[in-house]
């Protein structure tokens, strides 16, 4: 290090760090020399405890990966677990975990952009970020309980349909009129619900965008800044999002097909400079194109009642009220719940388009309830390392913008 | 829009042979020997009929006491996924480790740049040293953390806690103090167990 070279400790209690990273800089002047960031302070050894824990006590694990888009993590998982087992998944459960596939990518992308304004000085994009995040919440709690957390999804299908009711406001403060306002969109389904809220996204994704898209501030901080260039973005690891920006047309919903993607219409869109704008500007596109796929769910959904989880006794639970009355069901599900179920030995690897990139997750089973070994490959993981290279030559406050488009979550870099 | 799986295996038994390629649940998986993996890997991102351009995930197995296999057979192993996004496919590259005591295998940076947290993250848990790396420290673990923990022999409690000493002031490690347990045993039934099988009556006593 040179002596005319500075030192910052950046993080890992730093509010733009989104998280805990601790970056080392140093500094010429506000020029970033080098970087170095240190990581782990999450680690919570996840690969590890799901070696101890059979596959259905391993699914909530994946959850608090990345806990801004839990359902595509557990997406992935399952999908890992059920290629080994070899079992069909039930059509409606496909059009089910698609649609809430796309909800997390909202939801993720509604963190991101709230987060990544206030980073660069915009406070109002978060609070309009928040709140529709709170719907899908409510969505979420309506499905299965958990806000946050779901372990939904769940091998050979999701737990449970969508319930008819939507839950309702209740308060004993407000006025009647007042909650009879606020529950204007909640006196149908669950279905309903999501109808609207996907249908009025649309303009609340315009209000974001006017407070960004032109604002001289948010260009000035974005535009030009941290560009990945489209040659070298494969090889850099690049997935999803980041990768698009780059100009790169690379989609496993549209390249791989998983679930029902193929039979669903929606575009892939694509940057052209590989820069922290086009990185915002993508992001925003794929909420409006998340919407395009909700909608189509809801329709088919509507039309096609059916089973949501394999019939499968082996791998899935029977129905509660069969339990009640049959011996076999009982037995069923007492052996799911106490030693699982056996996987057949082999390996798989199973990815799927994550809202921050490719997650993967490779499984390596010899014939045990339990995994053997679990791998899981975040996206934001190989996108912070990039960091290294591509901070160096950038002002201070841009590294912040940095971080911030690369759409970073530490419970899933750490693990 | 995606090429067949057949199609990739004929370009792989040209390039290498048809011994060591295994197909499974729709995927090919490489076994190669340690000493050609550096070459292989080139092999497989240059030659024009493969062009993997991308290192989708790279990661390491211990496999001390996978059921069926003979101890004597090599612990570790080093387990690459690559993708291509130019002909849209996957392929898995594993490469068992001989050395058990001290690992080694050579680095992939110079291949992909996306390799270079992948196997610092490996060597922190694995302790799987890989040769030609620009910059492997540990990444995950703490400072001064000692041991591997992703080995089989690693307890998963861990052996050091950390918690504040008031009288000293400061944050200290002691051994672990919680015992280890596990509610639900690791069970490797039979191979075709719970399948429905016709039940057969032991054969009736005759009278003597």
């Amino acid at each position: 290090m040179s002596e005319h070279h500075y030192q910052l400790n950046f993080g890992p209690q730093h509010p733009s760090a989104h998280g805990v990273l601790r970056l080392v800089l140093e500094l010429d002047g506000e020029v970033v020399v080098r970087a170095d960031p240190h990581i782990g302070l999450l680690h919570r050894g996840t690969e590890k405890l799901m070696e101890h824990k059979t596959y259905l006590q391993a699914l909530p694990y994946v959850d608090r990966l990345d806990y801004s888009s839990m359902m595509a993590n557990e997406h992935a998982f399952c999908l890992a677990i059920e290629k080994l087992l070899q079992i069909e998944v039930p059509i409606r459960a496909q059009y089910l975990r698609v649609m809430f596939d796309e909800l997390s990518r909202i939801m993720n992308h509604m963190l991101w952009v709230g987060t990544c304004a206030l980073d660069l000085g915009a406070m109002t994009v978060f609070l309009f970020g928040a709140r529709e995040r709170e719907s899908i919440f409510d969505i979420l709690e309506a499905t299965c309980g958990a806000r946050m957390h779901p372990n939904y999804y769940r091998p050979g299908g999701v737990y449970r349909d969508l319930a008819d009711k939507m839950p309702q406001y209740q308060s004993s403060l407000r006025s009647a009129s007042e909650l009879a306002k606020k529950n204007a969109n909640r006196q149908g389904s669950v279905l309903d619900f999501i109808e609207d809220f996907a249908k009025q996204l649309p303009a609340r994704v315009d209000d974001i965008e006017t407070l960004l898209t032109d604002n001289r501030i948010w260009k000035q901080r974005t535009v030009g800044i941290g560009v990945v260039p489209t040659d070298q973005a494969v090889a850099l690891g690049c997935t999803g999002p980041m990768l698009r920006a780059s100009g790169v047309a690379w989609d496993l919903r549209k390249k791989q097909p998983y679930a029902v993607y193929e039979k669903l219409d929606f575009d892939i869109p694509v940057g052209t400079g590989g820069d922290c704008y086009d990185r915002y500007l993508v992001r925003m596109e794929e909420c409006r194109q998340s919407v395009r796929l909700v909608l189509q769910c809801v329709d088919w959904l509507r039309a096609n009642p059916g089973p949501v989880i394999s019939d499968d006794r082996k791998i899935a639970p029977p129905p509660r009220a069969e339990m009640k009355a049959d011996m076999e069901a009982l037995i069923h599900h007492f052996k799911l719940f106490t030693e699982g179920f056996p996987v057949p030995a082999g390996e798989a690897y199973a990815a799927v388009e994550h809202p921050k990139g490719e997650l993967g997750v490779y499984l390596l089973s010899d014939g045990g309830n339990k995994p053997f070994r679990a791998r899981l490959h975040t996206p934001d993981f190989v996108h912070l390392s990039m960091l290294a290279a591509m901070a160096p030559g950038h002002m201070l406050s841009d590294v912040v913008a940095l971080i911030g488009t690369y759409d970073i979550v530490f419970g899933s870099v750490d693990r | 829009m995606r090429p067949p799986l057949s199609q990739l295996k004929n370009v792989l038994v040209k390039m290498f042979g048809g011994a060591n390629l295994t197909e499974a649940f729709q995927e090919l998986t490489l076994e190669v020997p340690l000493a050609k993996l550096s070459a292989t890997m080139r092999q497989l991102r240059d030659a024009a009929d493969c062009s993997f351009d991308a290192l989708a995930d790279m990661t390491g197995v211990d496999y001390q006491g996978f059921t069926g296999r003979d101890p004597s057979a090599p612990r570790f192993a080093v387990v690459y996924h690559l993708l291509s996004t130019r002909h849209n496919w996957r392929l898995r590259v594993r490469a068992f480790i001989e050395n058990e005591k001290e690992p080694a295998v050579p680095s992939m940076v110079p291949l992909w740049l996306s390799a270079n947290w992948l196997e610092r993250e490996c060597f922190d848990m694995f302790g799987i040293v890989f040769d030609g790396h620009p910059d492997l420290r540990r990444i995950l673990t703490d400072y001064d953390f000692t041991g591997y923990p992703f080995r089989k022999d690693f307890p998963l409690t861990g052996h050091v806690e950390m918690r504040y000493d008031p009288e000293q002031k400061k944050v200290i490690y002691e051994p672990v103090t919680i015992e280890p347990r596990d509610n639900v045993p690791r069970i490797v039934r039979e191979p075709h167990y719970g399948d429905e099988k016709p039940m057969s009556l032991p054969p009736a006593e005759t009278p003597r």
